[in-house]
């Protein structure tokens, strides 16, 4: 503790007033990243609440850790499947395997650090050029940009992406709090539309590179659930399968199950907003609802086949859970409003849904849902606020007659 | 519509130091100060110069925009000197005390009309204790209020009980009521619904409402909010109950005694309990006994809005309340990622919800830095007034003053933003910001 604080002491002289100027934003993030500073309160009220920026951020990190875990693993397991080189015995044994995990990390441990590499050093410039303290906000785009990214896309891919969603997702509106667009969803949507064979199809979720002596099994397709749901209206994962997430898919959402404990986390701690999570369920199932019992009147084929899914299932399969936990409730792209955060979280959900099955060529509806919907915010926003000042003029004009 | 009224939202804070419920002492100081910065928006001219003798209700300055305002001496002595700042400005009045204080005499019994009441008022000096809304300030004599709140409650933490501070005191409170009713056609006395004393649960000629609730349920904001909210163009007077007891005490007696039962809360305290003190009691000599040793702020109010005033300063013309609470000292290696059991958060990030009915020693650290806000939804929990707490502190941010004025800016005053800076995970100075914007919307005004 000593050591890190005289390290600390040394080194400022040169950061502040010496030749190295330029790296004072850097030297100051470190700093307040091992000691939180002896700020006392000198304005207003005299006491805070412990809870800062950073720990608000922490909390979100430990929210994503269930998923990046299960991620790990499905990475190696989804290979090895497909080499046809799992070991004998039931689910459990073959998938929680080191070497699963081994295989994952290797893939995933690298994007996280060049995810971050990419982020923090545009985060590093801008608060050099503005002059402010480097924002915490990008230690939870940092994770969250590799989650939603095929295993195999390369390295260079993802540090454009997400110098491109920092740029023109975050500092070009002022920096952290004041982005319209959910800066990981805006890295993955410049992927998906700058290199889409990378980031869609049958062919990207799962890591087929061959091994010695290994061939891809006989019969073998990589598609998603989403991706067969799109091309036949069926697909051959059960929606079991989809819930603890044994299945291809982007790398953190594959697991609902894994994804419904950090929910649980985040909603416990109050740091994620429930209102937002609970209203994009229902928007999500009231879509399914409405497909399944429109289902009927349909042309028999692949988009009545889709439509009459249950409707529940929709909420396991692709990115729905991992939108609605971790995507839609950004609290500065979603609505800021509490009654604004029902029918926002409603129109994700709603959306969601419907764009998955009515376009094939985007059989990911949930990312375009939640940005468009980020565009709507202040809109849904506008209106509550209206509401509230329309109230209080009503009850000046009661006043007056 | 009913008269007790439930608020769920809010805070108590869970801090150490609660005073007991007892009076037992009093603020014995030689030296007393009138600091104009204790009244929003008042711009003192000066009544006395250095060496004037006066006596307890003698006028120290009056308000440049209206001279019928006047700020009283609270002792009687001879002004030891004018403290003055940057260009000159007055910073505070130092009255040198007799040792047996002499009060000036005003008329005695409850004034005829309400022309009178508010005539006698004005030439005593207890006019101060007439504070208006919109804009938090010092009455204009001129306005029709359409209510008059008298805040019978304090819910502020650490404060002392109502019936404790007004034991002995109920004729002057009975009293003053009658002379504040005066003051409008429709006065409003405000009680916690658990009151017991009688002087506030069986007070006459009044609209007695009850409240319920965490703090702020206490504030007169929220009781405006709740039983006559404010629109525009419509202006209500407020009075706390000690202040009430004061005029009181006036009509009966014909002196103006501005001595109040003050809480010495906060851990820094060896005995933390209620005593009585007169306004602007310089704290220094009485604070030496009284304070632990350590490193205390001393604060004039309480923690959420007093004034950090130090240990050599003075008791502040409203306070009701002298804090000390420990300075936070030192950094906290990797803070904001261990658990640190010790500290306080009311979200779950820390593990202060494992003991939901343990008080904390809160001291003032800031326990991070201010950055831009990002999370919302935090201060719509603390805060219960029908008001979108964000959208307008967002208008106050911009000095969008019609904004302000749509989003209910004439019905609040800076203290109301005072738990959302608490909870605030970005650190902003939401009452600084909430003042600066409503005293730009008075000069904008008026």
């Amino acid at each position: 503790m000593k050591l890190f604080q005289n390290l600390f002491d040394a080194t400022r002289p040169a950061v502040t007033t010496g030749k190295l100027k330029g790296l004072y934003p850097l030297h100051n993030a470190l700093e307040t990243m091992f000691f939180v500073p002896n700020h006392n309160s000198h304005s207003g009220a005299h006491v805070r609440d412990a809870i800062d920026m950073k720990r608000t951020m922490i909390t979100v990190i430990f929210a994503l850790v269930p998923a990046l875990l299960f991620g790990m693993f499905n990475a190696g397991y989804q290979h090895y499947k497909a080499l046809g080189l799992l070991i004998q015995g039931d689910l459990l044994t073959q998938f929680f395997t080191l070497s699963n995990f081994m295989f994952g990390a290797l893939k995933i441990v690298p994007m996280i650090t060049v995810t971050y590499i990419a982020g923090l050093a545009i985060e590093i410039y801008f608060a050099y050029r503005n002059k402010h303290a480097v924002n915490e906000g990008f230690l939870v785009s940092g994770i969250l940009i590799p989650l939603i990214m095929p295993i195999d896309i390369p390295l260079w891919m993802v540090a454009v992406s997400t110098a491109f969603a920092v740029l023109f997702g975050k500092e070009v509106f002022g920096g952290t709090g004041m982005n319209v667009l959910n800066p990981a969803l805006t890295a993955r949507a410049f992927a998906f539309f700058a290199y889409p064979t990378y980031m869609s199809g049958d062919k990207i979720w799962v890591n087929t590179t061959r091994e010695q002596g290994a061939q891809i099994v006989d019969g073998y397709s990589g598609a998603t659930a989403l991706g067969q749901l799109a091309t036949s209206g069926q697909t051959n994962y059960s929606a079991w399968d989809a819930f603890w997430g044994f299945v291809p898919g982007s790398i953190g959402e594959t697991s609902t199950f894994a994804i419904l404990l950090g929910a649980g986390f985040l909603i416990y701690t109050g740091v994620g907003s429930w209102k937002i999570m609970l209203s994009t369920v229902l928007g999500g199932l009231t879509m399914g609802l409405i497909f399944n019992s429109a289902a009927d009147s349909m042309e028999p084929g692949a988009l009545q086949n889709y439509m009459s899914l249950p409707y529940y299932q929709h909420l396991m399969f692709g990115g729905f859970a991992f939108g609605a936990v971790f995507m839609a409730t950004d609290p500065v792209s979603a609505a800021h409003t509490e009654r604004g955060k029902w029918i926002y979280g409603f129109l994700v959900g709603l959306l969601s849904i419907l764009i998955r099955v009515f376009n094939p060529a985007y059989p990911e509806g949930v990312m375009l849902a939640i940005l468009l919907m980020n565009v709507f915010a202040p809109l849904i926003d506008h209106y509550v606020v209206q509401a509230n000042i329309s109230k209080r003029l009503k009850r000046l004009k009661l006043q007056q007659s | 519509m009913s008269n007790f009224h439930i608020v769920r939202k809010g805070l108590d804070l869970p801090i150490l130091g609660a005073p007991e419920a007892l009076v037992d002492g009093h603020l014995s100081a030689s030296v007393y100060a009138v600091r104009p910065s204790d009244f929003r928006g008042l711009v003192p001219k000066l009544a006395v110069k250095e060496g004037d003798r006066v006596l307890a209700g003698d006028v120290l300055f009056t308000d440049k925009a209206d001279p019928r305002i006047r700020v009283t001496s609270p002792v009687s002595g001879e002004v030891a000197r004018i403290e003055r700042g940057d260009k000159r400005k007055i910073l505070g009045v130092v009255v040198l005390a007799d040792s047996q204080q002499e009060y000036r005499k005003f008329t005695s019994g409850t004034p005829a009309s309400r022309e009178d009441a508010i005539n006698w008022l004005l030439e005593s000096g207890a006019w101060s204790l007439v504070e208006s809304r919109p804009y938090g300030r010092i009455a204009s004599p001129d306005a029709e209020p359409k209510a008059v709140f008298v805040n019978g409650m304090a819910t502020e933490p650490l404060a002392v009980a109502p019936a404790v501070a007004l034991a002995g005191r109920e004729e002057d409170f009975a009293m003053g009521l009658q002379v504040v009713s005066l003051l409008s056609k429709r006065t409003v006395l405000s009680i916690a619904a658990s009151e017991t004393a009688p002087a506030l649960t069986k007070a006459s000629g009044v609209e007695l409402h009850q409240f319920k609730g965490p703090h702020p349920s206490g504030t007169t904001s929220v009781h405006i909010n709740q039983i006559s909210p404010i629109n525009k163009g419509e202006v209500v007077w407020t009075l706390n109950y000690q202040d009430v007891a004061v005029i009181g005490h006036l009509a009966r007696t014909g002196s103006f005694k501005l001595e109040r039962v003050v809480a010495l809360c906060g851990t820094g305290f060896a005995k933390p309990r209620a005593i009585t003190a007169f306004a602007g009691a310089n704290l220094e000599n009485y604070l030496g006994s009284e304070l632990k040793s350590g490193n205390f702020r001393v604060i004039s109010g309480s923690v959420l809005s007093g004034a950090n005033v130090g240990k050599a300063g003075y008791l502040t013309y409203y306070a009701s309340q002298l804090t000390a609470i420990p300075e936070g000292e030192g950094t906290d290696f990797f803070g904001w990622v261990l658990p640190s059991m010790g500290k306080w958060s009311v979200s779950r990030t820390l593990f202060s919800w494992l003991t939901p009915n343990k008080k904390f020693d809160l001291n003032t650290k800031q326990h991070g830095e201010d950055r831009a806000f990002v999370v919302t939804g935090v201060y719509d929990k603390v805060f219960p007034l029908d008001i979108l707490p964000m959208p307008l502190i967002k208008a106050m941010w911009a000095k969008d003053l019609e904004k302000m004025e749509q989003l209910g800016a004439y019905e609040v005053v800076p203290e109301d933003f005072a738990l959302c800076e608490v909870v605030c995970p970005s650190k902003q100075e939401l009452q600084k910001l909430a003042g600066d914007a409503i005293d730009l919307l008075y000069t904008e005004m008026n």
